[in-house]
């Protein structure tokens, strides 16, 4: 029951935190804590601004417009845009079934929502091989019916969905467990229908857990490299993400148009941390309360 | 609304949470459920308001079978524990809850709900807390915006499980006097959940005592502290002092001796003789009574309670005695309950 209120007024939180460890043993955690993020999260991504903007900021700008880069950027937000809505859809059935109902196979539908995370993506690539590729029982009949899965969008989309789909479900079933079924309950009892329950009491109580696991279902849908490799087929300008435009250009000895589209892509991610640390901020309190009762 | 319970069993996967309960809760009546903990008092509620069903058996509203009407059909008005307030809406928002849900064809405008929700408020004494979020309340404060909030749907019967459970005595007594009045401002049925007796037999028109998922008795606070129909229901309504017997020859005997007392229609054989500690005569001869050394004894406001050893075993009761008796360690005292009931063993 952390009352951010009465968290806010305390004059001297260090000393009310009952946690007082010497200063050379918090200064000595501290900068372990920064020279570790900074080796390996900081200075990458500075090299990596910094390769993109060797040859200029022309030449910068020049490989990001090129059509095939382009192509994947456009492919790219595509395929977010089409996984991250399914699998929010699909991550919030999942948590509301597991968390609130009671069934016969919940363990293993708990264990299968973990799925993604447990495989490694090029074999969750290869799955879709083995169910769509010309080898494949589907196989004859999707040619048959001029049906392109593989190494076409549909493919790319599904093994990104595949991938990214515990984001969601994973963020919000220890939420949605914590908060038991006595909302839902008493909605029902006033008269609310299901519709009414879901919308005005389930979904504002996990709505911060919700918009979380979102942002990273987004970041990795964009950044998802080995899944989409297997089933994508690597054509230019039409089945390229940018994470596999990255390779191609860096196969290509062209390792300035590589950063440049990769700083991109960590410019993505910077702004979904940037969002969520901007609504952390803006929203701090309620939903220390929302997650804190 | 007259609600009727009847023959129900409660199953949760094979653990019988009530057997065959039946009870009739008449219409406008105040009706507590007490009962120690785990006796199902909780589920016999929930069954009630129709966020569980019976495994087997039915329950009627007025004339209608309830299991055919969903929770929201049933029109109950549920206060559930731990108030399940919604903790992102404010008070206000939370008493209109259930009237923004209704369908648009009963719905009242958005400003008749403000309306009554302030309306409400009024009546729970929370005047001027609209804009509070639930975290900003008291607990009395919350229990009082979660009965508000029921209350608001204009339910034909009120449910509340434990609704003083979390809070310290002197709110409770207020709350509890406060429920008594706004019960016979609005003429609800209601069925409250308590393990507090005090509670119970001070507030309701009358008593459900529970214990291992059956009804032990019903009555009013009276009846089942002056007439407890079982050995249950005596040991757990008010204080009482036990001790093994035998009736035999019309007589209760404690191991080789008759103690006075006459109980001609129980059946002869082993049994339990009960009786209330400050209901005894104290006898200064002892022919025919019982009678056992002082073992300890304590203080306990205005009386004073002692500790006998009595008989053979020395089975230990307890008994109340006025202040100023000179009661010692050790001393000898006899008495004769005034009021008392033997139950047979083999029922207990
Ligand atoms: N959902 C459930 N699943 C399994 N068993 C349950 C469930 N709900 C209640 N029970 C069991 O049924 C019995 C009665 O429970 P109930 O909650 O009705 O008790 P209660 O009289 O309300 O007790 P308390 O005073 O502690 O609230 C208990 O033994 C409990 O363990
Ligand atoms: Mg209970």
């Amino acid at each position: 029951m952390a009352d951010p209120v009465l968290f806010a007024a305390d004059p001297n939180p260090e000393i009310a935190s009952g946690i007082t460890e010497s200063r050379p043993a918090r200064w000595g955690l501290m900068a372990i804590a920064f020279t570790f993020l900074t080796l390996f999260l900081v200075l990458p991504l500075v090299l990596v601004f910094m390769e993109a903007s060797r040859k200029g900021l022309g030449y910068f700008f020049e490989t990001l417009g090129e059509p095939d880069t382009l192509s994947a950027i456009h492919l790219t937000l595509l395929v977010a845009a089409i996984s991250v809505p399914l699998n929010l859809v699909f991550g919030v059935a999942a948590a509301w079934a597991i968390a609130k109902f009671e069934f016969k196979g919940k363990a293993f539908l708990t264990t299968l929502v973990d799925l993604p995370f447990s495989v490694s993506p090029v074999i969750s690539g290869l799955v879709y091989v083995l169910l769509f590729g010309a080898q494949s029982a589907l196989g004859p009949w999707l040619k048959a019916n001029g049906i392109e899965i593989l190494f076409a969008v549909p493919g790319i989309v599904l093994a990104t969905v595949f991938v990214t789909f515990p984001f969601v479900a994973r963020e919000l079933i220890p939420l949605m467990e914590e908060q038991g079924t006595g909302d839902e309950e008493a909605a029902i009892s006033l008269g609310a229908n299901g519709w009414q329950t879901f919308w005005y009491v389930t979904l504002p109580n996990i709505k911060w857990g919700l918009l979380y696991g979102v942002l990273l279902c987004n970041a990795r849908a964009m950044g998802e490299f080995g899944a989409v490799s297997v089933v994508s087929g690597h054509i230019r300008g039409q089945t390229n993400t940018m994470p596999l435009h990255v390779e191609i250009l860096y196969n290509e000895y062209n390792a300035a148009g590589a950063f440049a589209v990769a700083s991109l892509l960590a410019g993505l991610a910077l702004v979904t941390l940037a969002l969520k640390t901007l609504l952390e901020m803006r929203y701090g309190a309620e939903i220390a309360a929302t997650r804190g009762h | 609304m007259q609600v009727r319970v009847e023959n129900v069993r409660k199953e949760f996967d094979t653990f019988p949470a009530l057997h065959d309960v039946s009870l009739d809760i008449r219409s406008g009546e105040l009706i507590a459920l007490l009962g120690p903990s785990g006796s199902g008092k909780t589920t016999l509620l929930r069954l009630i308001a129709g966020l569980e069903q019976p495994t087997i058996g039915k329950i009627f509203f007025g004339d209608d079978d309830a299991s055919e009407r969903s929770i929201r059909e049933r029109n109950v008005g549920f206060v559930f524990q731990h108030y399940a307030l919604f903790r992102h809406m404010t008070v206000a928002d939370n008493i209109g809850f259930g009237l923004k849900v209704r369908p648009s064809a009963t719905r009242p405008p958005a400003e008749e709900i403000r309306r009554r929700a302030s309306t409400l408020l009024d009546l729970v004494q929370l005047s001027g807390l609209e804009k509070r979020y639930p975290a900003q309340l008291s607990g009395g404060q919350r229990q009082r915006v979660a009965l508000a909030r029921a209350m608001a749907i204009e339910p034909k019967v009120l449910l509340l499980d434990e609704p003083f459970g979390a809070l310290d005595a002197q709110v409770r007594r207020e709350l509890r006097r406060w429920l008594r009045e706004i019960h016979d401002a609005t003429g609800h049925t209601t069925v409250f959940v308590t393990h507090d007796q005090e509670e119970a037999l001070e507030l309701a028109d009358r008593v459900v005592v529970m214990s291992q998922g059956r009804i032990e008795q019903v009555g009013t606070a009276d009846e089942v502290y002056d007439q407890p129909n079982s050995p249950f229901v005596y040991g757990f309504i008010g204080d009482s002092s036990s001790l093994p017997v035998k009736v035999e020859d019309g007589q209760v005997w404690l191991t080789d001796r008759p103690i006075g007392l006459a109980a001609p229609d129980a059946p002869a054989g082993p049994a339990t003789l009960f009786f209330r500690p400050h209901d005894v005569e104290l006898l200064d001869e002892c022919a025919g009574c019982l009678a056992g050394t002082v073992a300890s004894s304590r203080r306990v406001a205005g009386t004073k309670r002692v500790e006998l050893e009595i008989g053979g075993h020395r089975e230990r009761v307890e008994i109340e005695l006025p202040v100023d008796h000179p009661a010692a360690q050790k001393s000898r005292i006899a008495f004769r309950p005034r009021k008392w009931k033997v139950f047979p063993s083999a029922a207990e």
